[in-house]
């Protein structure tokens, strides 16, 4: 009996561990990055949800919940000019920042890539403009950007060009806006682009250098291929910084509306001027779902084409 | 196996009661209920003149109250800053300063505000300053700090150059009438000069607006701002006029900033606080000078209260503290130190006041020039829930022909009917 008794006893046992066990190799797992996810969901998800439910009600800042009026909101959001002019000023502001930025950014870490005297001082004095507050780069290149009295347009008059509506008109503002955007972020996207670049093995420009490819040829053949998980990060990651532009519109001029006719005024101006401006937080809620629609489906378009660009060359 | 069991549940238990804690905490403390020491946070913007100096007098005769004070850069700011926190029903400071623009915006919520009607301070401001800040149940909410009845600033070296007199009083005189004769002269001055008159459209507009009782409301709050005859003939007279005596210069702006000190234009329309605007932004400049006229009788342009929030904790010295504040002997040490002008009755029967010299503007007696403008304002403008919104429209309205040129008369003004009926 003993025999007999003794095992079951110790099978019992071993089964309880082994259940434990395998509950610890399930389940550990997921405890151990939950509290991201945890995290996430109480302040990326909970908003985003809860949003969407200020957005289909009536909402005042102060008075808070009012009546539900389903998409009404969205409706009202959607056939009013000012957010069409505003979706065009941020695409258009995006465009103008976003391309000359990248590119620039490629070139820049390509020279920093190569054996350079004093390698750090170069590579530190890109990321320069980064430091700098928004604020400080607002105002002084608002302050160049003057329509009258503006540093830029005297120049021009030096030159005996006309001078530019850096303000009035809706082009000049966006190439405005565009500058300190890309005087802010182009070092910087420049060292994230050469931390991709360090990690292309040299032994494919030692080949290429042997086959007798150039410079140019060796960077579109293989820098440019090589690079392009980095590629589509920093592609993403601008598009949804460019679509939510906002610091340096609202700071171009001391009303920060956006210009008298709208000339500048992206989509995140137009919520902010709905939510605090109004006080209407059903409808700034609506443009902000929209926006993260838009986010949503301008990323993934990007991610497509930038694969199937890599994939080409 | 074992030990790595027990880690896992007592990191898991750890977590938890360190959230416990911290909750815990969050409910025990209580901020100044402990008897004897008070601290007061006094919360404005832009420059009120509330020295140190000033709260450290009071800080010496109130033994056991601190105050810190917050300084918002722009009345925007402060404004958004007001608004989140007073929805969220915590977080404001003891005493926030409210500007006009958007008080009446603020009075909807007046009873998230502390009743301030004491019998002490009854009688202290002008009527319709007192009245503005009192609400629909007789209850006063706010103490006023500031007014700013306007003058005229003008360049004394450009008029003489034009051929204009440069004397103040001579000015003045010049300037009596309505504003027909404003840009009468005006056309005189561009003609001998080729220089701009005035700065911008914007800011004679809201000269001219000011002194329109009921312009885009009625008593009742309905908007009337799109169908009023007399909006839309002020806004046609300005831009009309503005069309050669402008110097094309959105308020504000750094251009506005520049034309400050490079003789843009040689007028302006001066509230009090206006003053330090121009003596702090073109402190090179020697010919400006201001004289005691204003077209078409008085008008006032901002000035701001105080008010204290229900929400906090220490109403009855807070209320102290603001009652103190605009009391009229620290009214007049804001005005030496930024020259906000006193909304106090009081203040204006001081000889300080009435002998007040500005050195910047050629030793002009602004003091007296400002109290002579305060009295001439005849109306003060019904401001509803919607002025805000309206008048900024309207405002862009004017920027788009007068600064940008991007619309004609007509068509801006369609814009602005635009924008009044998305509110």
């Amino acid at each position: 009996m003993s025999t007999v008794t003794a095992p079951e006893r110790s099978v019992r046992r071993v089964a309880f561990s082994q259940t434990l066990s395998r509950w610890d190799v399930k389940v550990s797992p997921y405890l151990y990055i939950s509290p991201f996810f945890i995290l996430f969901a109480i302040t990326g998800l909970f908003p985003l949800v809860y949003t969407a439910w200020v957005s289909v009600h009536e909402w005042n800042l102060i008075g808070g919940q009012g009546d539900f009026v389903g998409f009404d909101n969205f409706a009202f959001v959607l056939s009013n000019p000012p957010f069409w002019i505003a979706l065009r000023n941020t695409f258009s502001i995006f465009l103008i920042s976003a391309v000359p930025q990248i590119i620039l950014a490629l070139l820049i870490a390509a020279v920093l890539d190569r054996n350079l005297r004093a390698k750090t001082f170069w590579r530190m004095g890109v990321l320069l403009p980064y430091v700098v507050a928004p604020v400080a780069v607002t105002l002084i290149f608002s302050n160049m950007f003057g329509d009258q009295y503006g540093l830029i347009n005297n120049l021009l008059g030096d030159l005996g060009i006309d001078p530019i509506g850096w303000h009035s008109e809706v082009l000049p503002s966006h190439i405005a806006i565009a500058t300190m955007v890309n005087f802010r972020w182009t070092g910087y996207t420049a060292l994230i682009l050469l931390a991709g670049m360090q990690a292309i093995p040299r032994d494919y420009y030692e080949a290429a250098m042997i086959d007798g490819a150039g410079t140019v040829r060796q960077f579109f053949s293989i820098t440019i291929p090589q690079l392009r998980p980095t590629l589509i990060f920093v592609i993403v990651t601008s598009t949804i910084g460019g679509l939510q532009i906002f610091d340096e519109p609202r700071l171009y001029d001391t009303a920060g509306q956006g210009g008298a006719s709208s000339q500048w005024m992206t989509i995140t101006i137009y919520l902010y001027n709905l939510g605090w401006g109004q006080l209407n937080f059903g409808r700034a809620a609506a443009v902000a779902w929209l926006l993260f629609l838009i986010i949503v489906i301008v990323g993934l378009l990007n991610v497509v084409i930038t694969r199937s660009i890599a994939r080409a060359s | 196996m074992l030990s790595r069991r027990t880690t896992a549940s007592a990191a898991i238990a750890g977590a938890a009661a360190v959230a416990l804690i911290a909750t815990g905490c969050s409910t025990a403390t209580d901020p100044g209920a402990e008897g004897g020491d008070i601290t007061l946070t006094v919360a404005t913007f832009n420059d009120f003149g509330y020295t140190d100096e000033l709260f450290a007098q009071y800080e010496a005769e109130n033994p056991g109250i601190t105050i810190v004070h917050n300084r918002a850069a722009t009345s925007n700011e402060a404004r958004d800053n007001f608004f989140t926190k007073l929805g969220a029903g915590s977080g404001l400071a003891d005493i926030e300063a409210v500007e006009v623009d958007w008080f009446a915006e603020m009075m909807q919520y007046s009873d998230r505000l502390a009743d301030l009607s004491d019998p002490a301070v009854a009688d202290r401001w002008v009527d319709w300053k007192t009245a503005a800040a009192t609400d629909a149940d007789g209850r006063l909410v706010a103490y006023g700090t500031d007014i700013g009845p306007q003058a005229v600033c003008y360049r004394a070296d450009l008029f003489e150059a034009a051929g204009l007199p440069t004397d103040r009083d001579e000015v003045a005189a010049l300037l009596e009438g309505d504003w027909d004769r404003y840009f009468e002269v005006g056309q005189q001055y561009v003609d001998a000069s080729g220089a701009a008159w005035f700065d911008a459209a914007g800011a004679i507009y809201q000269g001219m607006i000011n002194q329109v009782e009921y312009a885009y409301e009625e008593a009742d709050g309905t908007v009337i701002a799109t169908e009023n005859p007399e909006v839309k003939q002020i806004y046609t007279e300005v831009l009309t006029a503005s069309e050669s005596l402008s110097a094309h210069l959105a308020q504000w702006s750094d251009d506005w900033f520049a034309g400050l000190s490079n003789g843009a234009f040689a007028t302006m329309l001066c509230p009090g606080w206006m003053l330090g605007v121009i003596s702090g932004n073109a402190p090179d400049v020697t010919g400006w000078d201001v004289a005691n006229v204003f077209p078409g009788g008085g008008g006032n342009w901002g000035g701001s209260y105080l008010t204290v929030p229900a929400q906090g904790q220490n109403i009855e010295e807070a209320k102290k503290l603001a009652a103190w504040l605009t009391a009229p002997e620290q009214q007049m040490s804001a005005f030496a130190a930024a020259g906000t002008f006193p909304s106090q009755v009081e203040a204006y029967e001081s000889t300080e006041l009435q002998e007040a010299t500005n050195e910047y503007f050629n030793g002009a007696p602004v003091g007296q020039i400002l109290i002579e403008r305060s009295q001439a304002i005849e109306v003060a403008p019904f401001k509803s829930v919607k002025y805000f919104p309206i008048n900024d429209a309207l405002q862009r309205a004017l920027t788009r022909v007068d600064v940008d040129g991007t619309d004609t008369i007509d068509s801006s003004w369609e814009l602005f009917v635009a924008d009044v009926n998305a509110l």
